[in-house]
């Protein structure tokens, strides 16, 4: 990310005293797309209401290219807007609406009509030129109002959630269709969603939105496996935390102490201190149930539950430090309520995470 | 079996309705209506004879026709008080028809099939006393209060003409009431639209506040506020105060246009801003903001997707304002001058003052035909919803 094309600059919003985004940086490179995720009512669509320009912030800069926007109206800002809801123009056709943008910037009809008729065969709706938006399925909406948003070739897109209102299937066909639109065009786009698979899967870098203040950015693989917060570790994915203290720290690895007094054998990425109170994060995926406590990490445990899921087992086991989740592999056998196993990992499965 | 059963419940409970609707409404509607068809008191007394005396060409001996209505007019007469009118405006054009007439009443009574009148009275052989009888029951056309309405009235030969210039002033008060209603409507969709979308864009407390300010004078009588206006516009009073304290000075304001128009913006805003607000309401509010991102600067956004998106609502709010103002009476009379007087006052004319039931009846046909039709299109849109889903 060498060229900082959206810049946010200690940006706060506050909405009649509460304060809805606080004290917030963040820097988006030209061609890139970011989500930005997190539950609703942690800032998330207020920063894209704010880049958009409905609403502008209490405190803080927003630059675009180098030059400050955040006291630029919406109409000038040059960036197209995908809405949760659509926002098509119902009294328009088709055509009409993705001209919409072209008209407000005086392009000469011919012209329009091209670009109109390019961006509709992008989408796929060239047939549904002359419909009203009401004659349309949802998703071939949320396809107009994209092909809308992208047509008058923006400086960025802004996605508010725009895959939503759709069914799971849907939603994986436009996801894909959004990721390849982004390529090919070399788009810089902003995605607001809470659906972590929907961030994983098709940005660059996510930034995971907690309480008006961004947890942590960076890309997918990063944010999944090496989440820096309790937070990120719970919200992407499903995880296992176990509270504990540092007690030997070494070289890339350390030993935690549970409070029963299990001892768990952790790899680390960054240096911690002995007595130093952390949290051990252990996705489910990592955690094999086995017969023998041959391996660096095993927790004596006893099956509590074993739910088919079609392609992965979920297990519950009671252990020692509490009850923890694992997904064993379709093939492995059925676990009889009871039955007595050990949870194994080896000392990179874990991540430690500060508490 | 039980459907029938149930039909028959359903109507029985709309049934004290349909009663209500038709005693109180529809019969005094269609009887005030037939009062626009004009019909003389001989052809109502004697409906027989005044149809055959129709063809008859008043100088040739009575038809056998005409004989025998008139025997059949006169029995079925069920007293000498129904006949009275009868007897009394045939008398002002001849005299004699009173013993002529309770004669042959007497003579006929009781009896049945054809009876000679010239043997009953040797009158009844003579035309003169039969010209009358043509003469009153076929010089009213039936359209002729509906004509004189609209200021026209039909020739010896049949043709519509004017009525000569000053001999009536229904239509310039007709086009005077069309002024003053298209003069409120526009004041109300002035102040009406803009009120509307602040009230659609507000939340919470401040909306309702807003609401309440429209609908309160909904629930507060015609008169009082009118009486209120009456107060308030004097040429002393409150409004005048405030124009000369901030150096305008008075204005006349009663007993003109101005006051009227001023009066029934005010009682009929809340028609202007209720379809408005309730059209504004369905549309999202997002669709402005995605204008705004798509380049469009807001007032260009208003006129592109606002705009269109609300007619709906500014055409139905229109067509009520103007088709209860044009009904109004209360308030032009309280509060317009002689010139500020609309059809309502003239129909309260004809009606109160001059007992001249059949041309209230026809203005009042009038009337209601332009509301019929204003609310046919009102209709037609508020039903067809083109565009929405």
């Amino acid at each position: 990310m060498t060229d900082p094309f959206i810049r946010l600059d200690r940006v706060s919003k506050a909405f009649g005293g509460v304060t809805v985004v606080d004290d917030l940086d963040l820097t988006i490179g030209r061609g890139e797309f970011v989500s930005l995720l997190g539950p609703s009512g942690s800032g998330k669509t207020t920063i894209l209401m704010m880049l958009a320009g409905f609403e502008s912030p209490t405190a803080g800069t927003v630059s675009l290219d180098g030059a400050r926007i955040d006291r630029l109206p919406p109409h000038r800002r040059n960036m197209g807007v995908v809405f949760q809801s659509y926002a098509l123009f119902p009294h328009r056709t088709v055509a009409e609406n993705v001209a919409f943008p072209l008209r407000m910037r005086g392009m000469a009809r011919p012209e329009v009509a091209g670009r109109v008729a390019r961006a509709l065969d992008m989408v796929q709706l060239g047939a549904f030129a002359d419909r009203k938006p009401a004659q349309l399925s949802g998703g071939q909406q949320q396809r107009v109002a994209l092909a809308r948003a992208l047509v008058f070739e923006p400086a960025v897109v802004l996605m508010d959630e725009p895959l939503g209102a759709l069914d799971k299937q849907l939603r994986e066909q436009m996801q894909l269709d959004i990721r390849d639109i982004h390529r090919r065009l070399g788009l810089t786009i902003v995605f607001v969603t809470h659906d972590q698979g929907e961030a994983l899967t098709m940005s660059d870098r996510v930034a995971v939105f907690n309480k008006g203040r961004i947890e942590q950015i960076a890309t997918p693989r990063e944010i999944y496996d090496h989440p820096r917060t309790r937070f990120v570790a719970e919200f992407l994915g499903e995880t296992n935390l176990i509270d504990g203290v540092v007690d030997r720290a070494g070289a890339g690895t350390a030993t935690i102490r549970v409070a029963d007094g299990t001892a768990i054998e952790a790899a680390t990425h960054h240096a911690l201190a002995s007595g130093e109170a952390v949290t051990v994060s252990l996705r489910p995926e990592r955690l094999r149930l086995s017969p023998s406590a041959e391996a660096p990490n095993a927790l004596p445990a006893a099956v509590a539950d074993s739910v088919y899921h079609g392609d992965h087992i979920r297990v519950r086991i009671d252990a020692p430090t509490g009850s923890l989740i694992a997904r064993t592999p379709r093939g492995a056998p059925e676990w009889d309520r009871g039955a007595r196993t050990f949870a194994t990992f080896a000392p990179g499965d874990c991540w430690v995470l500060p508490r | 079996m039980s459907g029938l059963r149930q039909r028959l419940v359903a109507l029985a409970l709309v049934l004290p309705l349909l009663l209500f609707l038709g005693v109180f409404f529809a019969w005094p509607l269609v009887t005030m209506s037939a009062e626009a068809i004009p019909q003389s008191v001989v052809a109502r007394g004697l409906p027989r004879t005044a149809a055959a005396a129709a063809a008859w060409d008043r100088t040739t001996p009575p038809t056998e026709a005409m004989r025998e209505a008139l025997v059949a007019d006169l029995r079925a007469a069920p007293d000498d008080q129904a006949l009275a009118g009868v007897v009394q405006t045939l008398n002002s054009a001849k005299s004699g028809y009173r013993t002529l007439i309770a004669r042959t009443v007497a003579a006929l009574r009781g009896g049945e099939g054809p009876a000679d009148l010239a043997a009953i009275d040797r009158r009844w052989a003579d035309p003169a006393f039969w010209r009358p009888i043509a003469a009153e029951t076929a010089n009213t056309r039936p359209d002729a209060n509906l004509l004189a309405a609209l200021d026209l009235r039909r020739d010896e030969d049949g043709t519509i003409r004017s009525l000569p210039e000053g001999a009536s002033a229904n239509r310039r008060i007709l086009v005077r009431t069309f002024v003053i209603a298209g003069l409120v409507t526009l004041a109300c969709l002035l102040i009406g639209l803009p009120y509307a979308m602040l009230m659609a864009s507000l939340e919470g407390w401040r909306r309702q506040v807003l609401l309440a300010a429209v609908l309160l004078p909904l629930w507060t009588s015609l008169l009082v506020r009118t009486a209120a206006w009456f107060i308030l516009l004097q040429d002393n009073g409150p409004v005048n105060g405030l124009l000369r304290a901030v150096g305008i000075g008075a204005l006349p304001l009663i007993f003109n246009r101005t006051g009227v128009v001023v009066a029934m913006t005010h009682v009929l805003l809340p028609f202007m801003v209720l379809p408005i607000y309730s059209v504004l309401l369905g549309i999202p509010r997002n669709l402005m903001q995605a204008a705004g991102s798509m380049g469009a600067h807001p007032i260009r956004a208003f006129v592109e997707v606002l705009l269109p998106l609300s007619a709906r609502g500014i055409v139905a709010g229109a067509l009520l304002v103007f088709m209860a103002a044009i009904g109004y009476y209360i308030t032009p009379a309280l509060i317009g001058g002689p010139q500020d007087q609309m059809i309502s006052s003239i129909i309260a004319f004809y009606a109160l003052q001059t007992a001249n039931w059949g041309m209230a009846s026809a203005l009042g046909l009038v009337l209601l035909a332009i509301t019929i039709v204003l609310y046919a299109v009102y209709h037609r849109l508020s039903v067809d919803e083109p565009g929405r889903a």
